[in-house]
């Protein structure tokens, strides 16, 4: 990387996160003005974000090529309180927390306490949701049964499409206009409330216009003082590609990528969506501009090469919103999951690998930076030095880029009943989330705890933590004369709590479909124009919510455990098991030992165990799939933790497979940490007996040792692996290339690692930034090497 | 017929081309003093303890068949080793005729110290032998691993002259293997073998002795060094200068 490039790098690690009071300020101040009044919601969400693109501090920085911060600068973090508001003792705990803090001044502090807090305490939709939440819902919330994705943060999880690359705002407005010309106000009911949507875009629209010019007169400003030619010359041609887009389609490489920036600053500083944005495909979006350019000779590799760097810095500026309670904990990082994904097909289904994406994994290599995350599509079209190209960069140890099967995501798509055209055009986001790109809204709306349906129906739905039945009365166990009752009992006791989880988001979809509608974000999905209708209200082609299922290998394993000990060797008792893990097993040593070393586990392909794998998918799936949701939509499975297998842990007392009180769960589809005994293609075989294509995405860990990926054979042969995988349907595979001695060191010594970046599930995080916790976790991950 | 087993290992990738699984078979003629499978050696009998696995060919068919996505996907296959695998003859002939069924790639690592009877009722049924090469002077091959190597080297010439594939796999043991009188013989031995071509050799490392600790066999290496990588090099250019085929590791 060049001197600018390197220069605005270290200024982005440099940056400590730092949270601002601007936009909950601006927001505040034009809710409480004139203007708010005497609007409808749409309209007022719209006046609302135009307030702040217009008022918010512009940051143009030395050097840059890439302009625009969410906040005032790298790593300067909003709130948005009319989801959740910061209490004065939330800023003190951001101020001081160890992990994924924020500094909070006494600027800030004072505004809260006299402008913030004050105008927003009561009104804020979280609070609105827990108002109106049944006490089952709560009570199953508390006990850890399911977490809500939407009580701090919008929906959002959704990627831009590339006819957002040949599209300007004008043009939209154009759209717009037509839509509001064929509304049919004696046969439609829905069609004033469609007109005030529409209006509503049509605001936002010259929101983000309005924004870039801003961008515009900032950099005309710092023209008149710059003395250095070729940064003057720069600065003016930033002046009109600011001037020019997003109003209209970009022409240019660089106008794409400052296009795609404007956007993605107007969907984050609207509201905080989850996996805040995501400009999808990169390498086949910019391709035209970049193949256009240098043919003609107006780009070089390396300029492209330089705006990209720019360009990925740009992300890494810009932090997750502060989060408090179970959000943090389930999300317990700073990265916002905006996955660049590179490779795949086509629409028309061919290899769609091009130079541009070698050029794009070089930058991931380079940059070397948390965000954005980075992923590559592998189909079976895609050439093999792709893929190696890929492990090469995983072998340097940072966790990126992740490998998703393309030819499973189409599978899922298509399953889900998208056109074949959206499906190729889709990939994965967020950790592993697949969705038709530019075409959905793919809501994950909480984490679900499948070990503690266990729990609870061991315990005939009491939960000895917060000591309260809150689930069915399912029987006590010990009446379960085959192993089938108790799968019956399991399965009631799920039905229950996905019912519940469900009731509950309804309500919420409802508050936000009603209350804070995204009319910005509704420009960049289709089909929100030609329906007049917002995002959050059904607006897109595709409405799908998911539930995300966590602890798999966890479940298999305690399952697997009664079924062998209790059903088929009939060596132990439900009345002993039950016993032992109300006392964490604490004198029952020998017996802890049977459960953890001399049972069959997930991981090791043997079907006694994997078969419990299946039936808890099947039962899990079934009770969730097709189920209708508020947007016209239905609810589909993926099985990914975040960091929700930690929090899930902590919730949880001893289990059947000797997993003691509070320990991690298992994460994403892979094996109980240490539980897979027979290496890596094992564990594949294992994870690929689920039915991948039925689900919108599974997560899977595996590590390596660095020795292993030492030559070309290695990496040859973990591309094999990763192909054998894929064959089997496998949907998306990620390494962790460090070894537990160095993580140890790490943890022993952080200041000498601040560098280090892990894999965690589904994205990276500086080793040193996770909780003593998960910094375990990860190093009892089975680290994969060959033993001979 | 029963074949006695110490270890399955999937994921194997030295022991043959591409992703395999080697089956770590019951005893071995052999006891060389570098052994990395000590606790193969000792061989099997009717009342031997139970931490051996009993497979029969159906059941070890089984369990090679679950790895035949990566075998498939990589060039890869099965590999026989031990201990050394011919002990068990007629197991390891039925365990090759299944495999050779249903075009599953194998290859059996083996010392060659078997009967030329048993060694020619074999030859044809594997894909790839890794052969075992050691020391070619005979009294220093009887004092490093307790047998005269005169079978070892009549049935390498049974592999050359019928033309089967053929890795050698010298061990580099300082001291006992990596002698330039011995690197010199092992050179003119296999300028001797027109289709012989390719030798892998395996510098010594220390990783066994765990073993020796755990089964309680004492352990004659304590002393022995590591080579150094530029002796490894001088080593590996000796046989490239000849004219063979030869790498580092498997």
């Amino acid at each position: 990387m060049n001197e600018r490039i390197k220069l605005l790098r270290e200024k982005s690690l440099d940056a400590e996160p730092y949270m601002t009071h601007q936009r909950a300020s601006l927001i505040t101040d034009f809710y409480q003005s004139e203007e708010a009044k005497n609007c409808s919601i749409p309209v007022k969400r719209a006046l609302a974000f135009k307030y702040i693109m217009t008022h918010k501090k512009i940051c143009v920085m030395k050097g840059e090529l890439i302009v625009g911060e969410r906040g005032l600068f790298p790593k300067s973090t909003p709130t948005f309180p009319e989801i959740s508001l910061h209490s004065l003792e939330d800023l003190e705990q951001l101020n001081n927390r160890e992990k994924q803090y924020f500094i909070v001044d006494d600027e800030t502090t004072k505004v809260y306490k006299e402008k913030i807090i004050p105008y927003w305490k009561g009104k804020t939709i979280r609070e609105r949701m827990f108002n109106d939440l049944p006490e089952e819902w709560k009570s199953a919330y508390e006990a850890g049964v399911f977490t809500e994705f939407l009580e701090q943060r919008a929906p959002g999880h959704t990627v831009l499409g590339k006819h957002s690359f040949k599209k300007g705002f004008l043009d939209l407005k154009k759209e717009i206009a037509l839509a509001k010309s064929k509304l049919d106000f004696a046969k439609d009911i829905k069609a004033l409330d469609k007109k005030e949507e529409l209006l509503a875009m049509d605001i936002a629209a010259d929101a983000i216009i309005e924004f870039a010019r801003r961008h515009a007169e900032k950099i005309e400003s710092i023209i008149q003082k710059e003395t250095e030619p070729e940064r003057l010359s720069e600065l003016k041609q930033m002046y009109q590609i600011c001037l020019k887009v997003p109003a209209n389609a970009p022409e240019t490489f660089w106008e794409a990528l400052q296009h795609y920036w404007f956007i993605h600053q107007g969907v984050i500083t609207e509201l905080n969506p989850w996996d805040s944005f995501n400009p999808g495909r990169l390498d086949q979006h910019l391709y035209p501009f970049y193949k256009k350019e240098i043919e003609d000779g107006s780009l070089t590799i390396d300029r492209a090469k330089e705006l990209l760097m720019a360009f990925w810095i740009k992300f890494n500026n810009h932090p997750a919103p502060p989060k408090m309670g179970v959000t943090a904990k389930e999300s317990s990082t700073y990265t916002d999951f905006s996955l660049i994904n590179v490779g795949g097909v086509k629409e028309d289904g061919s290899d769609a690998v091009n130079e541009l994406s070698y050029l794009i994994l070089d930058v991931i290599e380079e940059m070397r930076l948390l965000q954005p995350s980075s992923m590559v599509q592998l189909s079976k079209k895609n050439p093999e030095r792709f893929i190696k190209r890929a492990i090469k960069i995983v072998k340097t140890g940072f966790g990126q880029p992740s490998i998703f099967n393309t030819d499973a995501i189409v599978q899922e798509l298509l399953f889900q009943g998208k056109s074949l055209e959206d499906a190729r055009n889709g990939g994965a986001s967020g950790c592993v989330e697949t969705g038709a790109f530019g075409n959905e809204s793919y809501i994950l709306t909480g984490y679900f705890n499948l070990p503690k349906i266990l729990e609870l129906t061991l315990n005939n739905g009491y939960d000895p933590r917060t000591k309260k039945t809150i689930g069915l009365a399912t029987g006590d166990p010990s009446t379960f004369e085959t192993f089938e009752a108790l799968m019956a009992a399991y399965e009631k006791q799920l039905k229950y709590f996905i019912d519940i989880k469900i009731k509950g988001n309804n309500l919420i979809e409802k508050l936000y479909a009603k209350n804070l509608p995204v009319p910005f974000l509704s420009l960049l999905v289709n089909d929100c124009i030609e329906k007049g209708t917002d995002y959050n209200a059904g607006g897109a082609r595709y409405n799908t919510n998911y539930i995300q299922g966590v602890g798999l290998g966890s479940i298999t394993d305690e399952l697997t455990a009664i079924k062998y000990h209790i059903y088929d060797k009939k060596s132990l008792t439900y009345e002993t098991l039950i016993n032992a893990m109300a006392n964490n097993f604490e004198g029952h040593e020998a017996l802890l030992d049977q459960l953890q070393n001399k049972t069959p586990k997930y991981g090791n392909d043997d079907d006694y165990a994997d078969d419990q794998t299946r039936r808890i998918f099947n039962i899990y799936f079934n009770a969730i799939d097709s189920r209708p949701n508020t947007k016209g939509g239905c609810y589909r499975i993926n099985l990914l933790p975040t960091t929700s297998h930690m929090y899930f842990g902590s919730v949880l007392g001893a289990m059947p497979d000797g997993r003691l009180a509070k320990e991690p769960l298992s994460e994403g589809i892979s094996p109980v940490q240490g539980a897979d005994r027979n290496g890596p293609t094992s564990v594949l075989k294992s994870a690929a007996k689920i039915d991948h294509i039925k689900t919108g995405g599974t997560l899977l860990n595996q590590k390596f040792t660095p020795q292993f990926l030492a030559d070309d054979k290695g990496i040859a042969q973990v591309a094999q692996l990763v192909r054998s995988y894929f064959k089997l349907d496998g949907h998306h595979i990620q390494f962790n290339v460090v070894t537990a001695k160095t993580l140890r060191e790490a943890q022993a010594e952080p200041g000498k690692y601040k560098d280090l970046i892990v894999r965690v599930a589904g994205y990276s995080d500086y080793f040193v930034d996770l909780t003593v916790e998960l910094q375990n976790e990860i190093i009892t991950r089975t680290e994969h090497k060959n033993l001979n | 017929m029963l074949g006695v087993i110490s270890n399955i290992q999937r994921f194997t990738v030295h022991d043959g081309p591409g992703i395999r699984l080697t089956v770590f078979m019951q005893g071995c003629p052999l006891s060389c003093w570098w052994c990395h499978n000590p606790e193969c050696i000792k061989h099997h009998n009717a009342d031997d303890n139970s931490e051996h696995l009993r497979y029969n060919v159906k059941e070890l068919m089984k369990e090679i068949r679950k790895e035949l996505i990566f075998m498939d996907e990589s060039g890869g296959g099965v590999t026989f080793s031990g201990g050394e695998p011919m002990m068990q003859p007629i197991f390891l002939s039925e365990i090759l005729d299944a495999c050779k069924k249903e075009d599953i790639h194998t290859a059996v690592d083996t010392s060659g110290l078997v009967s030329t009877d048993t060694f020619d009722s074999l030859v044809d049924k594997a894909d790839l032998f890794l052969y075992d090469l050691k020391v070619i002077d005979n009294a220093l091959h009887q004092k490093y691993t307790g047998a005269s190597n005169t079978l070892i080297l009549k049935n390498l010439k049974t592999l050359n002259d019928q033309q089967k594939k053929v890795i050698i796999r010298m061990p580099l043991i300082p001291g006992m293997t990596d002698s330039k009188q011995n690197i010199d013989d092992v050179i003119k031995l296999l300028s001797q073998l027109s289709n012989i071509k390719n030798i892998n050799l395996l510098p010594y490392h220390s990783i066994a002795e765990g073993k020796y600790t755990k089964f309680n066999i004492p352990y004659k290496m304590k002393d022995v060094k590591v080579l150094s990588e530029d002796k490894i090099t001088e080593i590996k250019n000796l046989f490239t200068n000849a004219g063979l085929n030869a790498s580092i590791g498997g």
